[in-house]
């Protein structure tokens, strides 16, 4: 990879200035390709403890433990990983804990894989049905100002939101290699 | 087959262990191990899960990191700690220094009617956590290892995994409060925190 030579994509440099400016000590995560400039950022960050997970739903307690400490965290998970957290959910509402999750999304847009789709088509749906307020952002434009809404409506109002990142903003994975 | 005798009793272990760590933060995974730490008298710094199985060693690692000047202690059972076995392997990853992990281990699921568990059918929790890079980590067979794990927690030189051979006995249930957001409000109060 030549990851590190090539400029992150503006909207995830956004991403992380909001996380960083609101005070997020804690990035928690099972990684996607949409959450790498997020995920290199807080590895290199000595502010921000970065926390790589084995399964979604161990960000969900993770995250809220850590307001529990006083500190911000934030849940990053790719689409698929919705369905692993739906009971862990639970713990959000019963303790009215914050909580903020960015979700990068597979299989609703020029998806090769079929095994997306069943998680893909039906992760806002999942997220609702447990009570989680879902935000949308499919503009590279938009997506910034979205994370930041999303942001202060967590740390600020105590509200659970996700915020659902559209497969169009990643772009067509390549499934050949050279 | 675990060969290990069970011997210990579950109230006077928790009791006993509890005493000894008077500054501890300490999260319960749900049932019976909520139950040991309600009925060793109910404190502020106790965050009880009613729910959320397998999630009370995630919980206690955010935790952890964001109090890194207090000892952290999680007390649960075995099935709620095989149900999140993997959160051993992210323990294992940040290694947290205040970080103490004891598994009230019965071989059974005791809430829901005692069915054998996977740590009476073969799996050794202790070998897991040694995998896991958790070191520290070992097994409890007698009352008098309180001290062991006390000093050890409250010494926050590195994170701790201890696997407790208690009876399969079920002591009359201590239900602590289950008003999460009452439990949560009450928690970080006690840590400076004010409502937001």
């Amino acid at each position: 990879m030549s990851s590190t030579a090539v400029q992150p994509p503006q909207w995830q440099q956004e991403i992380f200035k909001v996380l960083k400016e609101g005070g997020v000590h804690q990035i928690v995560y099972v990684p996607d390709a949409g959450h790498s400039h997020v995920i290199r950022s807080a590895i290199a960050d000595p502010e921000i403890q970065d926390v790589v997970l084995t399964t979604e739903e161990e960000g969900v307690a993770l995250v809220s433990g850590a307001w529990l400490g006083g500190q911000r965290a934030v849940l990053l998970m790719q689409s698929s990983g919705v369905g692993n957290c739906v009971n862990m959910f639970s713990l959000l509402e019963s303790c009215r804990f914050p909580f903020l999750t960015l979700v990068t999304m597979r299989g609703e847009y020029a998806e090769f894989n079929p095994w997306q789709g069943p998680m893909g088509k039906n992760t806002q749906g999942a997220l609702e049905l447990m009570g989680i307020t879902v935000m949308r952002a499919d503009d590279p434009e938009n997506v910034g100002e979205i994370v930041s809404a999303a942001y202060d409506a967590v740390f600020q109002a105590g509200e659970q939101v996700a915020v659902l990142l559209s497969q169009s903003l990643i772009g067509r994975k390549k499934w050949e290699r050279n | 087959m675990s060969l290990r005798e069970h011997t210990i009793d579950r109230r006077e272990f928790v009791a006993k262990l509890i005493a000894q760590l008077p500054d501890a933060l300490i999260v319960t995974g749900l049932g019976s191990a909520s139950y040991d730490v309600f009925a060793a008298g109910d404190r502020p710094e106790n965050f009880y899960l009613w729910g959320a199985m397998g999630g009370s060693t995630s919980l206690a690692l955010g935790l952890a990191l964001a109090q890194p000047d207090k000892s952290v202690v999680v007390i649960t059972g075995d099935g709620e700690q095989l149900m999140g076995i993997g959160s051993l392997a992210t323990v294992g990853a940040k290694q947290p220094a205040n970080l103490t992990i004891v598994v009230l281990d019965n071989g059974h699921f005791g809430e829901t009617g005692m069915q054998q568990s996977h740590s009476s059918l073969g799996t050794d929790l202790v070998a897991v956590a040694k995998g896991c890079s958790i070191e520290d980590a070992f097994h409890v067979g007698d009352v008098a290892d309180t001290a062991k794990i006390a000093e050890r927690a409250n010494a926050r030189a590195g994170t701790v995994f201890a696997q407790v051979a208690i009876t399969a006995a079920e002591p009359p249930r201590a239900l602590p409060p289950r008003d999460g957001v009452y439990v949560k409000n009450r928690f970080r109060e006690a840590l400076g925190f004010k409502p937001f």
